[in-house]
């Protein structure tokens, strides 16, 4: 299984980094939304998979009987979703108050912070 | 439940003896800025009442890490496991000298921010949270200097950035939220790059604890692909400390934000970066950092001739600032490239130095601003006539950062060049020089052309008074670069034994595991 979720978490980060390289911004949200799924494959595949074996310790039992499914890249990916979802939201918020402000959502024409006509410092005087 | 059977041996999972009043330090500073940021929210409209309790917080805060530091020194690394669970299952939180060294200067810059912040952020600034978000950012900086799980480094760093978004967009003017978006975008994907290493990294080792991971490493050199893994995650850390390719977020936001808010960033954010840089190359991947040394060089002269050449080109001051907080983080990188106890004892050294004096210059441009009505170098003039006291303060922070002696940029830059001679890598030193120079010829012209040249007719003149709550921070700050220029004894000894514990740590693993018990 394990190089299908490989080439499935390859394929994803292509998809998220070309819409990363986009200008327009709405473009860029949904890479950043692919880019968190992304890794959080990414994750789930490098902590092994197993197929139907809970991580569950049975009664009477101080560790668990046989080998089970590795529960640490759960906890980590379900970090990860939240982390990744609160930004989502909080760039998305930030996209739509940038396009309603600035009156554009392509990145090349926000020149507000980095004026394209800035002048050279005097020279001396 | 088997872990409450009778039968059952509790030592082989948690650990039983008690954790000492002195080791609850180890994780005071993150839980008392979580616990104060929750207090400030609460009384997020008594905008009075806030900057007291914040600032009172801070200097707890100083205090904390000043105790943590002295008990670090005297004892040791310190380790503390979350729920007690055995490291390495547990959350570990191991505090070394790096560690404590860092974590105590931020809590200074932050609690010099919080005064200057007392004048600067008005009320309106105060009820939209400026506190509350304060305190949680340096959460999430404690967080990340004391942590020792990487995966917990990676949470703090998350912390550390929501709260950093929050104050830049404090204000929501145009400027504001055009330099949020490019900083949005392009620090989550920091972030995220880090991620994806942290997913290798545990891939690779099935551990995320620092020193199990130093533990495994030994063994598994020949087996892993460990030097793809530091490319990876030297690659997010550079991007996090704004090193030459992948700085380009950090002149496009810096100089956005209240001016408070800018000197806390340029002292607190990027070091973040070098610190984690520090921690995994030196500590974790030794061998694979000698490796890299010469991509790592090579991207250390780069970030610092840019950015000494990129500040000469600025007319907004602020931007200037940033020009010259990327060309710092590059000194940083010569000495991570160099390696051993010179060079990571002065990378250390100069990143101590940098956030106090790039925060006291930031602060300095908001009160050139007060006194000469902007940022424009074009328009700024003669600030000498209008305070003389503030125009010394400024002269030593730009020889401080110059790296002149007698102040505190003199130092490290010295321990940079001598090991940087030392390893036969004379470009290196060459180009440290050659920053030093370009520096100087940058902050002296920002003297000679905003504080030196006569202001023409109209423009505001005469000597004015300017409000303690600024102008305190600021003599503090640089008083604290001149002691450490004038007595650098005490803090070379320090930083030198942190470069010595990052190179071989025992020590640090014994803190982690003690004797007995293994990884």
């Amino acid at each position: 299984m394990e190089p299908v979720f490989a080439l499935l978490t390859g394929i994803f980060l292509t998809i998220a980094i070309y819409l990363l390289l986009s200008k327009s911004i709405i473009r860029m949200l949904l890479g950043v939304a692919i880019l968190g799924n992304a890794v959080n494959l990414l994750i789930f595949t490098s902590g092994r998979i197993m197929r139907e074996v809970p991580p569950v310790i049975g009664p009477g039992l101080d560790v668990p009987a046989g080998p089970v499914a590795n529960p640490l890249p759960q906890a980590l990916i379900l970090t990860a979703i939240v982390i990744s979802f609160s930004f989502f939201a909080f760039l998305l918020v930030l996209s739509w108050r940038a396009y309603s402000t600035l009156g554009t959502d392509n990145t090349d024409e926000m020149r507000v912070a980095e004026p394209e006509d800035a002048t050279l410092p005097p020279l001396g005087y | 439940m088997a872990v409450s059977s009778p039968s059952a041996d509790l030592s082989a999972a948690l650990v039983l003896q008690p954790v000492t009043a002195l080791d609850w330090l180890v994780i005071l500073p993150v839980a008392w800025c979580i616990g104060i940021g929750a207090i400030l929210m609460m009384v997020r409209h008594r905008t009075g009442l806030q900057p007291l309790i914040a600032i009172a917080a801070l200097c707890v805060l100083a205090g904390i890490d000043a105790t943590l530091l002295w008990h670090v020194s005297q004892n040791g690394p310190v380790t503390m496991v979350m729920g007690r669970w055995l490291p390495p299952f547990g959350i570990a939180f191991t505090v070394d000298l790096t560690g404590a060294l860092f974590a105590l200067m931020a809590a200074v810059v932050a609690l010099a921010g919080a005064i200057a912040a007392v004048t600067d952020i008005n009320d309106s600034g105060r009820r939209y949270g400026f506190y509350p978000l304060l305190m949680l950012l340096m959460a999430g900086v404690s967080g990340a200097f004391l942590t020792g799980d990487i995966f917990n480094l990676y949470v703090w760093f998350e912390v550390l950035l929501i709260s950093s978004f929050g104050l830049l967009v404090l204000g929501s003017e145009r400027e504001q939220i055009d330099g949020a978006v490019k900083y949005g975008f392009l620090n989550l994907v920091a972030t995220t790059l880090f991620l994806i290493a942290t997913g290798y990294l545990y891939g690779i080792f099935g551990t995320l604890n620092m020193a199990d991971i130093v533990v495994k490493a030994r063994e598994l050199r020949d087996a892993a692909p460990l030097t793809t893994l530091m490319a990876l995650l030297a690659f997010a850390f550079a991007m996090k400390a704004a090193a030459f390719p992948v700085n380009f977020w950090l002149p496009a936001s810096y100089h956005t934000p209240r001016i408070v808010v800018s000197a806390l960033f340029a002292g607190l954010l990027t070091k973040v970066g070098i610190y984690a840089l520090i921690r995994v190359s030196v500590m974790l991947f030794p061998v694979e950092r000698q490796e890299l040394s010469f991509v790592i060089a090579l991207a250390g002269v780069l970030t610092m001739i840019t950015g000494a050449l990129g500040a000469l080109a600025q007319t907004d001051t602020r931007r200037l600032l940033g020009y010259l907080v990327i060309s710092g983080i590059g000194s940083m990188l010569a000495g991570i490239a160099v390696g051993g106890p010179g060079g990571i004892g002065g990378a250390v050294f100069y990143a101590l130095h940098s956030m106090v004096v790039m925060t006291a210059l930031y602060l300095a441009a908001g009160l050139a601003a007060r006194l000469g009505g902007g940022f424009s170098l074009s328009s700024l003039a003669g600030l000498y006539t209008r305070h003389a006291l503030f125009s010394a303060l400024s002269l030593m922070l730009f020889f401080a950062v110059s790296g002149l002696p007698p102040f505190s940029g003199f130092w490290p830059k010295v321990m940079l060049v001598k090991s940087a001679l030392d390893t036969g890598a004379w470009w290196l030193a060459a180009a440290l020089l050659l920053t030093g120079f370009l520096t100087t010829i940058a902050t002296a012209r920002l003297f000679l052309l905003a504080y030196w040249r006569p202001a023409g007719a109209g423009a505001p003149s005469g000597e004015v008074a300017l409000p303690a709550t600024l102008l305190v921070p600021l003599i503090a700050l640089t008083a604290v670069s001149i002691l450490i220029g004038l007595f650098p004894e005490t803090l070379l000894g320090l930083v030198q034994k942190a470069a010595l514990t990052l190179n071989e740590p025992s020590r640090y693993l014994n803190s982690v595991f003690p004797a007995g018990s293994a990884p």
